[in-house]
C-alpha cells in the first residue's frame, strides 16, 4: 500500500524584508514579499527522501493561508511533491496556533495520511508548537525536532538533539514528525521540476469543506490576544574604534568600565 | 490567593535556573505550586521552597525518561485538575513549549510561548514577547481558559522567598498516547564546564571570521576568561566548526545575556534574531560595514586574530 505523506508548509513574509504588524495586530502580509518558510523546505526534502526509499509513496503538501500562499505550494511541488491542498477562507484571517492546528488536523484527516512531516517552526511566528498540537489532535505519536529521520516497515525512527542529551526515538505509523535545519540541505527545484509543478493538482478547500465554523478560527476564535505591538527603539549608536594595535586593550577598558571584568 | 502551577526543569533533582526565575514571575500572579517529575523529583523541594514554592507536587515513574513528552503532559494535566490554578508556567525549552501547547489544547486554553516578561493584569497575566527577530515587542494575553505560558531563560531575577514547599505525591494516570514515542537510546551531552548558553550572563560567539574549527580555541579562551558560554553563528555551524547546540540565531538558541561579544560575525537577520535583546553588545569584525556594528555598544574594527587574544590576555591580567 502506498505511503501517504502530508507535509504541512507555511507561507511567510520574507525575514530579510521589513516585517511589521498590520493595524489589527496580525502579521502584515501586504508590504513584504512572501515565500515558503525556509524551515519547511527541510520538511519537503525529508518527505522526498522517505518517499524515495518507500516502494510506493505519495506526497501531499498542505497549507492554510491567503491566496498568495499558493506560491509556497508551487515551490514544494517544484521540489518534487505530488499534489497540494490549499485551505483558504476569509474567516481564517488572524487564526492563532491552536486554531491553525485545528484546521490542519481536519484537512490532514480529510486527505488521509500515514505520516505528517512539518518544519521545526515557522520563520514568522516561531512558536514551534504546531507539530505537537497536530499529534495531540490526531491522537498519534509525536516524533519531533529530528535531525535525522527514516521510515521502515511502518516504523519511524529519528534522532532528536536536545540541550542535555541526544535521543533516539521510535514510533509506529501513523505519526507526526518535525525536522530541524540539521536534517539535510533542501534541494533546489530543477527546471524540469518547475515545469512539471505547473501541471500538478492543487485543491482548494474552505472552512465548510472541513466542517468548521467561522467562530472556531480567525481573530474571533483566537485563544490569545495581542494588546500592543511596538517597534523596539533602534539601539543608540555605540563607540566604534579601529584597531591600531591596542583594540583588545581598548575593548577590555570598556568592559571594565561596564563592570564585566 | 490564586495558585500558579510551575513546571520544574531539573536534572536528577538539581533544579535548573530558569525554573527559579519562573518562581519569581509566578509570585507576581499568585502562590507558586511546583510540579516536579521523574527521577529525583522529591529532591527538588528544598531549592523550590527557598524560592517561593508553597507546595511541590511530585511523581516518579520510568515513563518520563522512556517516552517522549506525553507522560509529562499527562502529569501536568493531573496537577492542573488537582489545583485549578490561575495560570501554568513552563520553561521555554523545546520540550517545554511542546508540553505547554499540548496541555493548553487539552484544557481548552490559549498558549503563549517565549515570554520575556510577565505581569499581573486586570484580565489575567500579560506576557511580553519579542517578534520579527526582536525588532518588535508585543504584549499578549490568553483570552480563553487558564493561561499556559512558557518563559525564556534570563527573563526574571532569581529571588530568595522562603515558603513551605511541602511535598505532596501527585496522582497520575498515563493516557493511551503516553507510550506512543519510545526513547530507545539517550546520549547525554558531555559537559564543557561552561554555563548553559541560554542561561549565561555573558556569551562569547564566533562566526565566519573565525575561519576554522581549530581557531575556536581563541573564542573559548576569551569565554573562559569571563566565565561565559560559547556561541556560534549559523555560518560557523554549517561549516562544521562548532556544534549546532551552540548556534545562536533563528534556527538555534535565542539568548539575552548581560553581555554578548560577537567575533567575526557579520550580523545577518538570522543571527540578530537570536541575540538582539542582549543588554550590552560588543563586536570585533574586520569589515567596518558589517551590520553587527549597528547594534553594538562598543565595536572594534580589526582582525579578531589580533584583537581577541589581546583582549583575553588583558582580562586575565586584570583579574590576576
Amino acid at each position: 500500500m502506498s505511503l501517504r505523506i502530508v507535509v504541512t508548509v507555511k507561507y511567510v513574509p520574507d525575514a530579510t524584508g521589513d516585517r511589521h504588524f498590520a493595524d489589527d495586530l496580525t502579521v502584515d502580509r501586504d508590504d513584504v514579499d512572501g515565500l515558503l518558510s525556509e524551515l519547511d523546505e527541510y520538511a519537503v526534502e525529508q518527505a522526498l527522501q522517505i518517499a524515495d526509499e518507500a516502494d510506493d509513496a505519495e506526497i501531499t503538501v498542505l497549507t492554510v493561508g491567503p491566496e498568495d500562499a499558493k506560491d509556497a505550494l508551487r515551490k514544494a511541488l517544484s521540489m518534487g511533491a505530488d499534489k497540494a491542498i490549499h485551505v483558504e477562507d476569509d474567516d481564517l484571517h488572524g487564526t492563532d496556533a491552536i486554531g491553525t492546528s485545528l484546521v490542519l488536523a481536519k484537512a490532514i484527516e480529510k486527505a488521509g495520511y500515514d505520516l505528517v512531516i512539518s518544519g521545526m517552526a515557522s520563520t514568522d511566528g516561531t512558536m514551534g508548537v504546531v507539530p505537537a498540537l497536530l499529534a495531540e489532535r490526531l491522537g498519534v505519536p509525536q516524533v519531533t525536532l529530528l535531525s535525522e529521520v527514516s521510515v521502515e516497515d511502518g516504523v519511524v525512527k529519528g534522532r532528536r538533539d536536545g540541550d542535555s542529551a541526544s535521543e533516539q526515538l521510535e514510533a509506529s505509523l501513523p505519526a507526526v514528525v518535525s525536522v530541524t535545519d540539521q536534517s539535510g540541505e533542501a534541494r533546489y527545484p530543477s527546471f524540469k521540476g518547475i515545469m512539471a509543478a505547473k501541471k500538478k493538482p492543487v485543491e482548494s478547500w474552505d472552512l465548510s469543506d472541513l466542517d468548521l465554523e467561522a467562530g472556531e478560527v480567525g481573530l474571533e476564535g483566537a485563544y490569545t490576544v495581542v494588546d500592543s505591538a511596538t517597534q523596539r527603539p533602534a539601539r543608540t549608536a555605540g563607540t566604534i574604534v579601529k584597531d591600531e594595535g591596542e583594540g583588545g586593550k581598548q575593548l577590555a577598558e570598556f568592559l571594565a568600565g561596564q563592570k564585566f571584568i | 490567593m490564586a495558585e500558579v502551577l510551575v513546571y520544574v526543569d531539573h536534572v536528577d533533582g538539581a533544579v535548573r535556573k530558569p525554573t527559579l526565575e519562573l518562581l519569581t514571575l509566578a509570585r507576581r500572579i499568585g502562590e507558586p505550586v511546583a510540579v516536579a517529575l521523574g527521577a529525583g523529583a522529591a529532591a527538588t523541594a528544598g531549592a523550590l521552597a527557598e524560592h517561593g514554592a508553597v507546595k511541590v507536587l511530585t511523581h516518579e515513574a520510568a515513563e518520563y525518561a522512556d517516552y517522549l513528552v506525553v507522560p509529562k503532559v499527562d502529569a501536568l494535566q493531573a496537577a492542573y485538575d488537582a489545583v485549578s490554578p490561575a495560570a501554568v508556567l513552563v520553561p521555554s525549552s523545546a520540550e517545554g513549549k511542546e508540553i505547554a501547547a499540548r496541555l493548553a489544547l487539552r484544557i481548552g486554553s490559549g498558549v503563549i510561548t517565549d515570554a520575556v516578561d510577565l505581569e499581573a493584569g486586570d484580565e489575567g497575566p500579560v506576557a511580553t514577547q519579542s517578534a520579527f527577530a526582536a525588532s518588535f515587542t508585543t504584549k499578549t494575553r490568553v483570552a480563553k481558559g487558564t493561561p499556559v505560558i512558557t518563559v525564556k531563560p534570563n527573563s526574571a531575577p532569581v529571588e530568595a522567598a522562603p515558603a513551605a514547599g511541602s511535598v505532596e505525591a501527585l496522582d497520575v494516570t498515563f493516557s493511551a498516547q503516553a507510550t506512543g514515542t519510545k526513547v530507545t537510546a539517550r546520549t547525554p551531552r558531555e559537559s564543557t564546564g561552561r554555563p548553559e548558553l541560554t542561561e549565561a550572563a555573558i556569551v562569547v560567539s564566533g562566526g565566519r571570521g573565525v575561519n576554522g574549527s581549530e581557531n575556536f580555541g581563541l573564542i573559548e579562551s576569551l569565554a573562559d576568561s569571563l566565565g561565559a558560554a560559547v556561541g556560534a553563528s549559523r555560518a560557523a555551524v554549517d561549516a562544521g566548526w562548532y556544534p549546532h547546540t551552540n548556534q545562536v540565531g533563528q534556527t538555534g538558541k535565542s539568548v539575552s545575556p548581560q553581555l554578548y561579544i560577537a567575533n567575526g560575525i557579520s550580523g545577518a537577520i538570522q543571527h540578530r534574531a537570536g541575540m538582539q535583546t542582549s543588554k550590552t553588545i560588543v563586536a570585533v569584525n574586520k569589515d567596518a560595514e558589517a551590520p553587527i556594528f549597528d547594534l553594538v555598544d562598543y565595536g572594534v574594527v580589526g582582525d579578531l586574530f589580533d584583537v581577541v587574544p589581546q583582549l583575553t590576555e588583558e582580562i586575565n591580567s586584570r583579574k590576576g
